[in-house]
């Protein structure tokens, strides 16, 4: 196997020190089938152990270790030196604040996933509840598509309107909630609809798509938000054109 | 959060210069731009009600007052950004509109070629009965 | 957080996406010929005063000339968020005003007709 000197320049940030966010260059060298994250590790076992980041799988499965690679959000375990063949410029995830280094404050992603309340509502009352669930495989695979978020937050790093407007509960979220809508064992959701049907819920996408482009598992959110739109906006006409069929 | 020793958030600012990031952010932004043609078009559509509703001399001026390089260039802009717009719409509604047929779903290209034949179709007929075809 | 009111200006925008996509070229090119001197025959006064005196093309010019012009604003106001302007509010008031007094206009004209 070959190897290759690489230079990478990673986005450098110590909280406790009074300096802003500085680029610093380290020359690498790695094997030729190493991706982003075998570079930083070698860095960080070699060279820097100061540098922070999050990673955990290796294998695009865990969502940990998303990153802007050369202006790019990318899963680090997934960016193949290969496919750099020039400087590799590392960022911590676009749209979030950086905690230090390659590592963002997540809160507020974390927090937008729960109140979409992603967990089963049965139908109906506990009581009436007559063993397991059924579901045939054409119930699971209207809403499968939607299951595989690995929650690696780089449909917000490519989403503009959530750099833009922080409130917007973003790509991940909505898809979540619409996971569970179209679950045929589900019946929450109306209770979901607070808050995706809000203003920023689904109304503050505007189908640029980025957020599908750059899904490593291709669950294409900006799909599931367009469908959301779609039924809230046949709910609100229903709602208040024909009222007598709201319960 | 409780103050913990040490954490200072760094926010990134944010600037118009996400448009430039990737060519992703452009081509969305050309499609927004359609709009603006499209709607200047249909203005000039109303202005062209008010001059047939005034009589048949209003209307020859009206068809006159087109006939200048700067309507030409504008119309050429317009019809260019009017495509890109009915592309990139056509190309999304599969997105929108999923259909489930027993398991599988449709695939994308079924549901966006269904529409570019509805339009070559539709916009064949207009054509037609303008008199142009 | 509380439904929003929102579909009441996307219901329309979607509407009139789906309609300028549709027709909208096939229109334009026809103004266009015109523009180049080969104005098409429906252009011709007698025949387009004809078909604009039916009371259904006038609806239907009327729903389009709406359609048309709000979903261009609707999508302009998003553009002018999205390169920075923050009075969302105040752009939207402006677009919307616009597309629904082109609709206005568009009303008045077919009555005349």
């Amino acid at each position: 196997m070959s190897e290759r000197q690489v230079e990478i320049e990673v986005l450098r940030y110590n909280p406790e020190t009074g300096q802003e966010p500085h680029f610093q260059r380290y020359s690498v060298k790695c094997r030729e089938e190493w991706v982003v994250l075998d570079a930083l590790n070698h860095i960080k076992e070699t060279i820097d152990p100061t540098l922070s980041y999050r990673w955990s799988c290796h294998m695009a499965v865990c969502g940990s270790c998303g990153m802007m690679v050369n202006g790019e959000p990318k899963l680090a375990c997934k960016s193949f030196l290969r496919d750099y063949p020039g400087l590799i410029r590392v960022e911590p995830l676009r749209h979030f604040p950086v905690e230090r280094d390659l590592v963002t404050v997540i809160d507020d992603f974390v927090a937008k996933l729960a109140r979409v309340k992603p967990y089963l509502i049965p139908k109906g009352a506990p009581e009436a509840a007559t063993g397991e669930y059924q579901q045939t495989p054409a119930q699971l695979k209207r809403y499968k598509q939607f299951t595989l978020c690995i929650n690696c937050m780089l449909c917000y790093a490519a989403c503009p309107e959530y750099g833009l407007i922080p409130k917007y509960i973003g790509p991940a979220a909505i898809t979540l909630g619409h996971r569970w809508n179209e679950d045929s064992r589900d019946g929450g959701r109306a209770q979901r609809q607070e808050e995706l049907a809000a203003t920023e819920g689904v109304w503050e996408c505007s189908f640029v798509g980025a957020c599908s482009d750059v899904c490593p598992e291709h669950v294409d959110p900006a799909a599931a938000i367009q469908q959301v739109k779609i039924k809230s906006t046949i709910d609100w006409y229903t709602e208040h054109l024909m009222p007598w069929l709201n319960k | 959060m409780a103050e913990q020793v040490g954490r200072r958030p760094h926010v990134r600012p944010i600037t118009s210069e996400w448009i430039f990031r990737h060519p992703r952010y452009l081509k969305y932004m050309v499609r927004e731009f359609s709009c603006l043609f499209i709607g200047a078009w249909t203005l000039m559509l109303v202005c062209a009600l008010g001059r047939l509703s005034e009589g048949p001399e209003a209307w020859a001026r009206f068809l006159e007052g087109l006939k200048s390089p700067l309507i030409v260039a504008f119309h050429v802009v317009a019809l260019a950004f009017a495509v890109y717009h009915s592309y990139t719409w056509f190309q999304l509604t599969p997105k929108a509109l999923p259909l489930q047929v027993g398991e599988k779903f449709l695939p994308d290209g079924v549901i966006s070629g269904a529409h570019f034949a509805a339009w070559a179709v539709l916009s064949a007929a207009i054509l037609y009965f303008s008199g142009v075809l | 957080m509380a439904r929003s009111n929102k579909p009441i200006v996307w219901g329309p925008f979607a509407a009139g996406g789906t309609l300028t996509a549709f027709v909208t070229p096939a229109l334009i090119l026809i103004t266009l010929l015109a523009a180049l001197g080969h104005a098409p025959d429906l252009l011709a006064y007698e025949r387009l005063h004809a078909l604009a005196g039916h009371w259904l093309v006038k609806v239907v010019l009327a729903g389009v000339v709406f359609l048309s012009l709000w979903s261009a604003a609707h999508r302009l106001r998003i553009t002018c968020y999205d390169l920075g302007v923050r009075a969302d509010t105040l752009v939207a008031t402006v677009v919307y005003a616009v597309a629904l007094a082109g609709t206005g206009g568009a009303v008045l004209y077919l009555a005349r007709i």
